[in-house]
């Protein structure tokens, strides 16, 4: 019992967020939540008179709401895919990390879908997706593994979290033991944390299946992951528009969304960091370990971007060429060199030199890569579309107020939910933190022996992979 | 079962849009403003390009009446979520109004971007709610149309041939856009008849697809502009 109270005395930042609230979150709520009902009317609005209300048009038929998807979709990949695979591996550092990240990937999945319903002339019909689904379509291999990813990163978000609850129901008996549980809500919170906790006590035998549980959840996600922005990509490469139709857009849109992942989730970081005062758990090591894997991701981005720029170029088809010279030279090349900018230039030139890979540093990369995925995504969708084969007149497209409030009331809305997540529950995982603190240090360096050359030493299984 | 295909002699075609204004009579298509058509909103199913080559002063304008090419390899319905676009069992590509989920992904799709989308809900003058064609159905708003070769004429047709115990005859069933073409530059028939109109035009060797490399199999036939008219590329 007195382990018990040293850790929480230890960590008793890691509490006060869910049990202290003062008016900057009251005041970050309101200003959400304004947005989102700015949101909420546009897609009314847009709901009563048709999509006409938008900017969209033929040829540019799909345009701010698919970007959104695409986008939305890639950021998604932040949370499980990088906390699965710093699992894996057993990066001690992921420690603190791994729980901010799986709550973006499972909230911002909802955006993704919900992007998708604003852009339905129809959305009162959305359900003939599953009445009449055609599996030839992409789109149903989107409606498939979305559905499934939500549910896989929810179990994998979910898994994690049961010591932490049990951790929460056992705080908050404790306070109403002493009387200080006044107020209703609390009273709910401790019967919904004691609800979810699942009876959970931390024997032995509770720990062993977590473990295997979690362990066996991020080798599935994994895959689950990787094959959401394949079919998210190939809802442009399997049709046989030009620059759409390409073999590579599988792997590249794979790369955009680890990349534009791990800058969101940086800057989620970042925020929590400097919000609740959390600096001893989110230290510069792990921006600077981050902001690594992002640098690696930058130019794994530019490898791709180039390789798919140089080909259509260099094949130099008239089609292809057409909305190759209206991204390079023509009408969207602000957007076209604002991404290379934003994805190549900032985070290349801030991440490569450890004196700039600070938090300040990787913050600054990770803002760019976001606005610069965002772009992305706008340079693929559009200017194919403004680029018929045949020689109509040509498309013009520019969003209307109903597509910025409803992107906006989006990003408004994920924010929100972030922030009443981490009001509700811990942000950085409590139970793993501590583990750490007592088991990790020991386990490693009998790890690393096994890596050296010398005496035999019995294999030992560690971590999440035991 | 017949392949429905349609022929369109460029030396014959005058530019002059009757196809595009017989369409709109036949199909109730709606009205847009004049913003509305600004901004790329109009529906025009059959719709004339035009092509300028060259430059000034030595200028040269094509025009290309375009409907759907209900293509025998639609790259629309293989993308269609939820089976609303479909190549029917007369190899006609077909729409259902009232399954659409209005994706657009069709529409983005199409090669030829002969998919059109209702921004609004559809709009007549007073006057013109009179003259509504009570064999085609309205659109509501939020799906997508385009061009089925008059697909309620062919019903028709083949009620009427049967009504009279009889097979059906070429010139029983021909769309509103070949009717009316006052050049006679539009026809109408089965491929698949080697005796047919149609059949014996697409032999011909002036005879072209639009983007035929791109193997969607279109089963409209352009027959080019004829040597007079200088050496040119095919659309």
């Amino acid at each position: 019992m007195d382990r018990e109270r040293e850790h929480n005395e230890a960590d008793a930042k890691l509490f006060a967020p869910m049990l202290e609230t003062g008016r900057p979150f009251y005041l970050t709520v309101g200003v959400l939540l304004a947005l989102v009902l700015w949101g909420i009317y546009a897609w009314l609005t847009q709901y009563r008179w048709g999509l006409g209300v938008t900017g969209l048009n033929r040829p540019v038929y799909w345009g701010f709401y698919i970007t959104n998807f695409v986008f939305f979709i890639g950021i998604s990949h932040a949370g499980t895919l990088v906390s699965a695979i710093l699992r894996l591996c057993q990066a001690e550092w992921r420690r603190s990390i791994t729980r901010s990240a799986e709550v973006i990937t499972v909230l911002v999945l909802f955006f993704g879908v919900a992007n998708i319903l604003a852009d339905l002339g129809r959305p009162d019909r959305v359900l003939n997706v599953i009445k009449h689904g055609q599996f030839h379509s992409p789109l149903l291999w989107d409606v498939t593994s979305v559905a499934t990813y939500l549910t896989a990163s929810s179990i994998y978000l979910y898994l994690p979290l049961i010591p932490d609850l049990a951790l929460l129901r056992d705080k908050l008996q404790m306070l109403q033991s002493e009387g200080r549980l006044t107020s209703l809500f609390m009273r709910f919170r401790r019967r919904l944390y004691a609800w979810l906790a699942l009876g959970w006590t931390g024997t032995e035998r509770q720990q062993r299946r977590l473990n295997r549980a979690i362990s066996v959840m991020a080798v599935l996600v994994i895959p689950i992951a990787v094959s959401v922005h394949t079919v998210v990509s190939w809802v442009f490469a399997m049709t046989i528009q030009p620059m759409w139709h390409s073999t590579i857009f599988g792997p590249y849109f794979v790369t955009g969304a680890i990349f534009s992942g791990i800058a969101a989730l940086i800057l989620a970081m970042a925020i929590i960091r400097r919000v609740y005062h959390l600096e001893e758990y989110l230290k510069p090591i792990h921006f600077n370990h981050l902001g690594v894997l992002l640098l690696v991701m930058t130019l794994l981005w530019l490898y791709f971007t180039f390789a798919e720029h140089l080909t259509s170029y260099y094949g130099a088809e008239p089609a292809h060429m057409r909305v190759f010279w209206t991204k390079v030279t023509g009408r969207y090349a602000p957007e076209f060199w604002a991404m290379v900018v934003c994805c190549f230039i900032i985070p290349f030139s801030l991440l490569s030199r450890r004196r700039t890979r600070t938090i300040t540093g990787t913050v600054i990369a990770s803002v760019a890569v976001i606005i610069g995925m965002w772009l992305e995504r706008f340079t693929i969708v559009v200017p194919t579309l403004v680029n018929p084969r045949l020689p109509y007149e040509r498309g013009l497209y520019s969003p209307t107020w109903v597509e910025v409030a409803i992107t906006v009331g989006c990003f408004a809305m994920f924010i929100l939910l972030y922030v009443v997540f981490t009001k509700l529950f811990p942000i950085i995982s409590i139970w793993e933190v501590r583990e750490g603190r007592e088991r990790a240090l020991q386990e490693a360096a009998e790890r690393i022996k096994t890596y050296l050359p010398g005496e035999e030493v019995e294999e030992v299984g560690i971590g999440v992979l035991s | 079962m017949p392949r429905w295909a349609m022929v369109i002699d460029l030396d014959k075609c005058t530019g002059c849009q009757a196809c595009v204004i017989a369409c709109k009579a036949e199909n109730n298509i709606p009205f847009v403003s004049p913003e509305q058509a600004a901004m790329g909103r109009t529906i025009s199913w059959m719709e004339v390009i035009p092509i300028v080559e060259g430059e000034y002063p030595r200028v040269r304008v094509r025009y290309i009446p375009r409907p759907c090419m209900q293509c025998d390899n639609p790259p629309c319905t293989k993308v269609c979520p939820v089976y609303a676009t479909f190549k029917n069992e007369e190899g006609l590509v077909a729409q259902i109004y009232p399954r659409c989920i209005g994706c657009r992904y069709c529409t983005a799709a199409c090669p030829y971007t002969v998919k059109y989308f209702n921004w609004y809900a559809p709009q007549w003058p007073e006057e013109m709610r009179a003259c509504l064609n009570p064999d085609v159905s309205t659109r509501p708003k939020g799906v997508v149309e385009k061009c089925t070769f008059c697909h309620h004429r062919l019903q028709k047709a083949k009620e009427k041939a049967r009504a009279e115990q009889r097979e059906l005859r070429e010139g029983d069933y021909v769309p509103a856009c070949v009717q009316s073409c006052p050049a006679g530059a539009m026809f109408f028939g089965d491929l698949d008849d080697p005796m047919s109109t149609v059949a014996q035009l697409a032999r011909s060797a002036r005879a072209f697809r639009l983007l035929d490399d791109l193997g969607t199999e279109p089963k409209v036939i352009y027959l080019i502009e004829g040597e007079w008219y200088g050496p040119r590329k095919r659309a």
